[in-house]
């Protein structure tokens, strides 16, 4: 047995995170370990990677006690942990990355200076374990993501480790990229080394592990071979119910007055002569692969990039030159991609958060002052209405929440300001089960109230289960449309990439 | 079409070299005086106390901090000097003394950015003000000359090449290894990008930044030993607004005030000799002191504009290769 956890607890203050679990790990054994965000993978992961310890319990490692104190005494007794956010230095080159801590080093007239040899030479090497076939020189700013999760899983292997944490590699790789991470991962398993995958993705979850655990509440759920647990099972054990109450009916249709028109929207490099409009009430979802020009298409419509040609129609009347500020008071939304940098002030407590789109609203007299007893009321509903699991809207910094909850609080930021037009771009990307279900609940809420809704999703379940209808993307153009229920999954699935190859240039 | 394309953005990298030899051609184009060997050797002299100033100041702004308290730190350095010299101490005794009392000042801005967290800004705000009343207390204000020893050692030559030179050569080289060749140069780049990954990373993050505020503080009192040797005299003013001169050299030579970004051969070393070009060709041209500082300005709000243009390009590059 490589490794066992017996009975582990971990409590933070009064909150009991992890309810004694217990499990086991084989040489070459690939465990997945899957669950909603807050049921306590992140902890059980940050115990094995000497961020936090145990309240209780026993953890054993090749028969011994394993107690981690730091992240570099879990590595030094060979558990790396690769992070969803990647821990590299893009303005440093691969090799330096990879020996950030510990250059080969030779003596020269008293000084240790680099042995920039050595250095390669062992690079050239790490890279290889990997498959990378890039100069060890080059800086890992010019690295698509996917090179660069490499690099960070070389430098994992640098220190020859016995496990290999995965936590959420995927997020930001495409299709073809994740299957080229998992033939990687499959020749790890090979060597020896185990591993322990925490995804979202249960089908990556289903190709990849040898066993799942499930985890809810702190608490493990289930434990079997994964022959024995199908997706639909996995569900149901992470949530606790069932899948089709999933995209729950929205009680309104979609009404026949127009609140969107874009007519011939060219931007050089970015989109082509896009033709849509959007009703009032409407979900439209926009389908295509990275790159398609969806984000693009949706930071033209919010004013934050600049378009060559074409007209944005809002309401029936033209839109000259979009700008942020004329589309908040246009009451427009824009839920971004990158929610962590642009969405929300991480810094600061969720009723400031909240607040902070409708400032205007609860602001009172002539110096405007900010009636801060109607405006908490009004924040405490909404977060509730969200579902947020929180300890207190006031004093605890967004930051401290999980990425799911941050979500929820986004959008209890525009259920305050009911906008009339929200653009979203991938409301739910890295988000568990549990809090995507809540997400299309809030969307559905703000529908019903009179919003309507672009969403950009490359989760095409989603947008199957929230539009009205679907536009496919390639390559900057609309290349298809779908009307409810007319929806046709190989045909959209087609739509995104048949494009994409025919021009394909050399 | 495209040779041109392909050579604006040549020209867009290496701005500062580019200007560089924009203002030297211009300034001789005005004057004959100013493209003689003589007048550039005066300018490399004449630069070699900015350039150390701005290669330890380099160090720090690697990792994201500022040193404002460097402009001072020379102060109290020339001050105290030049009190020992004058009171009959061995240059051999008064040089490292200069240099530790730097290192020193380092040292007082480290404990209070490392041990008690303070950003940098602030503590090097108050170090500036510090220095400065403390130089002018020892000194009563009064300006101290210095005896003729010191002044020889600025105008002699080794090998030829002028002492000031020489010594800026030293610590060019030196800095440049240390920066681009040892595990410690590395990580401060590491630093510079993000701390807190740095150290997740296990990257000894106090420890460091300790050695870069150490590195300043001895740039600072080389540089002023080198600017004293030339002047030979410690005025109220000494070392005023030095720390601009310095944080300016190395943005010019394409150094990033957010961290992580920037190198000392050639970019600082070529920031520093453009501000004395400049500073050389308008005493040349006799032109109106007052306008110094307004040319000076105006070549960093050029640079940064062109910084800020090839940070625009390099992003539009990287949306369109994500996009193709």
């Amino acid at each position: 047995m490589l490794l066992k956890l017996q009975n582990i607890r971990k409590s933070f203050g009064k909150v009991e995170v992890l309810k004694g679990i217990s499990l086991s790990l084989e040489r070459g054994q690939i465990l997945a370990l899957i669950g909603e965000n807050g049921a306590g993978k992140s902890t059980l992961m940050n115990l094995l990677g000497g961020v936090f310890t145990p309240s209780d319990g026993d953890m054993q490692l090749n028969g011994n006690a394993y107690l981690p104190d730091s992240p570099i005494a879990a590595q030094i007794k060979g558990i790396a942990f690769i992070h969803q956010e990647l821990n590299l230095f893009p303005n440093l080159s691969i090799a330096e990355n990879l020996f950030i801590n510990q250059f080969p080093i030779k003596k020269l007239a008293g000084f240790s200076l680099i042995d920039r040899r050595t250095m390669r030479e062992r690079a050239v090497e790490l890279l290889r374990q990997v498959g990378l076939q890039i100069r060890p020189e080059v800086k890992v700013e010019e690295l698509s993501p996917a090179q660069q999760q490499l690099v960070e899983i070389a430098k994992a292997l640098s220190a020859h480790p016995q496990i290999i944490i995965f936590d959420e590699p995927t997020t930001s790789l495409s299709r073809h990229e994740a299957n080229q991470l998992f033939e990687l991962v499959f020749q790890l398993k090979a060597k020896g080394i185990a591993m322990i995958y925490i995804s979202h993705n249960l089908d990556d979850v289903h190709l990849l592990a040898d066993r799942i655990a499930v985890l809810r509440d702190g608490e493990l759920v289930k434990l079997d071979v994964k022959e024995a647990v199908d997706i639909q099972g996995m569900v149901k054990a992470m949530v606790g119910r069932e899948m089709s109450e999933f995209f729950p009916a929205r009680k309104v249709l979609p009404d026949t007055k127009r609140l969107l028109l874009v007519e011939n929207l060219t931007a050089k490099g970015f989109v082509t002569a896009l033709d849509f409009h959007l009703n009032r009430q409407e979900v439209v979802g926009f389908y295509g692969l990275v790159g398609a020009g969806r984000s693009e298409m949706a930071r033209i419509l919010y004013g934050l990039d600049r378009f060559d040609t074409g007209n944005i129609y809002l309401n029936g009347r033209l839109i000259q030159k979009p700008n942020p500020a004329d589309s908040i008071k246009n009451r427009m939304a824009f839920l971004t991609e990158d929610r962590r940098e642009e969405g929300l002030l991480l810094g600061m407590d969720i009723q400031k958060n909240v607040q902070l789109a409708a400032l205007s609203r609860f602001s009172r007299g002539i110096f405007r002052r900010i009636d801060r007893k109607r405006a908490g009321g009004q924040v405490s509903d909404t977060v509730q209405s969200a579902k947020t699991r929180y300890n207190s809207v006031t004093g605890q910094p967004v930051s401290t929440l999980s990425g799911g909850n941050q979500q929820k609080v986004v959008l209890a930021k525009w259920l305050l300001t009911a906008p009339e037009l929200l653009i979203l771009d991938e409301p739910t990307k890295g988000i568990d089960i549990g809090a995507k279900r809540e997400i299309y609940g809030l969307i559905n809420q703000l529908v019903e109230k009179g919003s309507s809704v672009l969403l950009i999703s490359s989760e095409l379940e989603e947008l199957l289960g929230l539009c009205d209808r679907i536009l496919v993307m390639s390559q900057g153009r609309i290349t298809a449309s779908f009307t409810k229920p007319m929806f046709d999954r190989n045909a959209i699935l087609e739509a995104a990439l048949h494009k994409q190859s025919e021009t394909l240039p050399t | 079409m495209k040779i041109l394309r392909a050579i604006v953005r040549l020209m867009i990298r290496h701005a500062t070299v580019v200007l560089l030899l924009a203002v030297l051609l211009s300034f001789s184009l005005l004057s004959p005086k100013f493209l003689v060997s003589s007048n550039l050797v005066n300018i490399l002299i004449q630069s070699s106390s900015l350039a150390i100033l701005a290669i330890g100041m380099t160090f720090v702004l690697l990792t994201a901090g500022i040193d404002l308290s460097v402009g001072s730190a020379m102060f109290v350095v020339g001050v105290v000097s030049g009190k020992l010299v004058i009171s009959g101490l061995s240059l051999w005794w008064a040089i490292p003394l200069a240099l530790a009392v730097g290192m020193l000042f380092g040292l007082v801005n480290a404990f209070f950015i490392v041990r008690l967290r303070i950003i940098p800004f602030i503590v090097t705000l108050a170090t500036f003000y510090a220095g400065r009343g403390l130089g002018l207390l020892i000194s009563e204000t009064r300006a101290i000359n210095l005896p003729e020893s010191f002044l020889q050692i600025g105008s002699s030559r080794l090998l030829g090449i002028p002492m000031p030179v020489l010594i800026l050569l030293v610590v060019l080289l030196l800095a440049h290894f240390v920066l681009s060749g040892t595990q410690f140069g590395r990580q401060v780049y590491a630093i510079g990008h993000n701390s807190d990954k740095a150290r997740k990373a296990g990257i000894p993050v106090d420890r460091i930044l300790i050695g870069v505020y150490l590195i300043c503080g001895l740039c600072a009192a080389i540089g002023r030993l080198v600017a004293l040797a030339q002047l030979g005299a410690v005025s109220p003013t000494f070392g005023y607004q030095n720390e601009f001169m310095a944080i300016a050299a190395a943005v010019l030579g394409g150094t990033s005030l957010f961290g992580g970004k920037g190198n000392i051969l050639p970019g600082t070393l070529v920031g520093a000799l453009l501000i004395q070009a400049i500073q050389n060709g308008l005493v040349v041209i006799n032109a109106d002191p007052y306008l110094y500082p307004v040319v000076t300005g105006m070549v960093i709000f050029l640079i940064v504009m062109i910084d800020s243009l090839r940070h625009k390009s390099a992003q539009k590059a990287l949306r369109t290769k994500t996009a193709a």
